[in-house]
């Protein structure tokens, strides 16, 4: 059987960093393979995105085969937006057989945030019941009850918002997903890192990992178009300023620098056990993220 | 239960009734009366877009409930011009328009578009409260439903894209499981919000659905 060398890094002790990549809209791969040669031995584990936003692209698994296929360590970012309980079986299956040994259980977005507004949305499982059912394929079980002639292994986690509002129906199903057997958490965007640090105090009760996400902000703009736009992100007025006053030009210079000041902060005082950057689309800064961050 | 219709656009009606030059107009006294859709004045409304068209309404008629078995009364007392007419326009629910079907040979079109069934929260505003999925689950749920208030019909809580109580897909739109988790809490039942629901039984909402229900001996045919 394969080994996950993210489940090694996270039991390690030794401050893990993932970084997400989204796979192209269309067949053109040389970008996708471009930034996973840039960055596939500088983390620890390579996230592969699922229709993010619900905009449909290559997929997660083809990406992540990608990253395996050039000696990187994957994650499956596996949404139930748009399979049932058979596909979703099915692509777990595949991706055992092919090496994928991560995956990150997320319910998805909805479908009319998305570009194909018309489609259908599945939703046969949520988050939670995706956890329970991998843990029932590894003890050798389908869904159904059935005997699988070959069980599948996954080191598997989930998504949690720390500075959703209100918090406590986010801990809830945090607790529901740690019952159902998430091994770690990359969170949502923090830049509060008091209520982060508060977070962290509650989620140490429970024996998972907790990666702290860290989206690279690019302009003032930016900053304030996610506040505005995607819900549990709240980026504070004193870093909307320091983006702001850098000058013209200096928008991500100044989020680089700011990525990697909080990550430093989180290593530091061990706050978290590790990092989940994601840098949308901006994937040829994270090297210098780390080095501002002294990775 | 109430039926939550909405007209269809004119232009589709008269496409379907295109090839009839006589019609008979049916309303419904009850739902579609209530959503103003296919009450008394919408049906005379509907006779004179068509007379308009110079079609012939040969008679119209608001039954009471024309979804129940009195329909068949009714549309007796009406036969002749229902006769007359190459076709039934119904202004009632899709349980009205079928209910209806079964009672005459003519064809017989739907004026309106059946929507879900539902709640008038306030004058004019109705809500959809039940999706009918045969596997109700409000008992431990504050009486909200989940499958019918989520966009995504999650069972186990809110998703994260839920933001300071509203939903993800609709920042006007309360989301349900922030609903339930208030209500619950208010009830000292929050418990109840962390036991794990396990995936629906979709084989519970087959279609068409069918129910055998008994109605006690003395009732059976």
């Amino acid at each position: 059987m394969t080994v996950s060398k993210f489940k090694e890094a996270l039991n390690s002790g030794k401050f893990v960093v993932t970084s997400e990549l989204g796979p192209p809209k269309g067949t053109n791969l040389d970008q996708m393979m471009h930034h996973i040669e840039l960055l596939k031995y500088r983390v620890d584990a390579l996230n592969l995105t699922d229709h993010q936003s619900s905009v449909m692209r290559f997929p997660s698994l083809g990406g992540c085969l990608a990253v395996k296929e050039r000696g990187g360590e994957a994650v499956l970012q596996m949404t139930c937006r748009d399979r049932n309980r058979l596909a979703l079986q099915a692509d777990l299956m595949f991706a055992h057989s092919r090496g994928i040994n991560n995956v990150l259980c997320l319910t998805g977005d909805a479908v009319v945030v998305g570009d194909h507004k018309g489609a259908k949305g599945v939703f046969d499982l949520d988050s939670v019941q995706l956890l329970r059912l991998i843990r029932q394929m590894e003890a050798g079980k389908d869904m159904a009850g059935n005997d699988l002639d070959g069980a599948v292994s996954f080191c598997a986690g989930a998504c949690c918002t720390p500075e959703a509002s209100p918090i406590e129906p986010q801990l809830i199903k945090f607790e529901k997903k740690v019952e159902a057997g998430a091994e770690f958490f990359q969170t949502q965007a923090i830049y509060d890192l008091e209520k982060f640090a508060k977070f962290m105090e509650y989620a140490r009760q429970f024996p998972v990992k907790i990666l702290a996400g860290i989206v690279l902000l690019t302009s003032a703009g930016m900053a304030k178009f996610l506040n505005a736009n995607i819900p549990g992100i709240t980026v504070p007025q004193d870093l909307i300023d320091e983006l702001a006053n850098a000058g013209r030009g200096r928008g991500l210079a100044k989020g680089i620098e700011i990525a990697g000041r909080m990550i430093a902060a989180l290593k530091k005082d061990s706050v978290c056990d590790g990092v989940h950057i994601m840098a949308i689309g901006k994937e040829e800064v994270v090297p210098e993220i780390l080095a501002k961050a002294g990775l | 239960m109430k039926s939550i219709t909405r007209q269809k656009p004119l232009e589709e009606v008269i496409q379907q009734v295109r090839s009839f030059d006589q019609i008979y107009i049916l309303g419904c006294g009850t739902c579609a009366t209530m959503t103003k859709t296919g009450g008394r004045d919408q049906v005379i409304k509907m006779k004179e877009s068509l007379e308009g068209l110079d079609k012939t309404v040969t008679g119209w008629a608001v039954i009471p409930i024309a979804c129940d078995e009195m329909t068949e009364v009714a549309m007796k007392e009406n036969e002749r011009p229902i006769r007359n007419a190459g076709c039934v326009l119904v202004m009632a629910c899709a349980l009205g328009v079928h209910r209806v079907s079964s009672y005459t040979r003519n064809p017989v079109i739907p004026a309106l578009d059946t929507l879900f069934i539902g709640l008038e929260e306030k004058p004019g505003l109705f809500k959809e409260v039940c999706a009918q999925c045969g596997q109700c689950v409000i008992g431990e749920t504050a009486g909200i439903c989940p499958v019918t208030e989520c966009n995504k019909g999650l069972l186990n809580g809110p998703c994260g894209g839920t933001n300071e109580g509203k939903c993800e897909v609709d920042k006007n739109k309360d989301c349900a499981w922030t609903l339930i988790y208030r209500k619950l809490k208010a009830q000292g039942r929050l418990n109840l919000m962390r036991k794990y629901q396990p995936p629906k039984n979709y084989q519970m909402v087959p279609r068409p659905k069918a129910a055998r229900i008994s109605i006690g001996e003395e009732n059976r045919e």
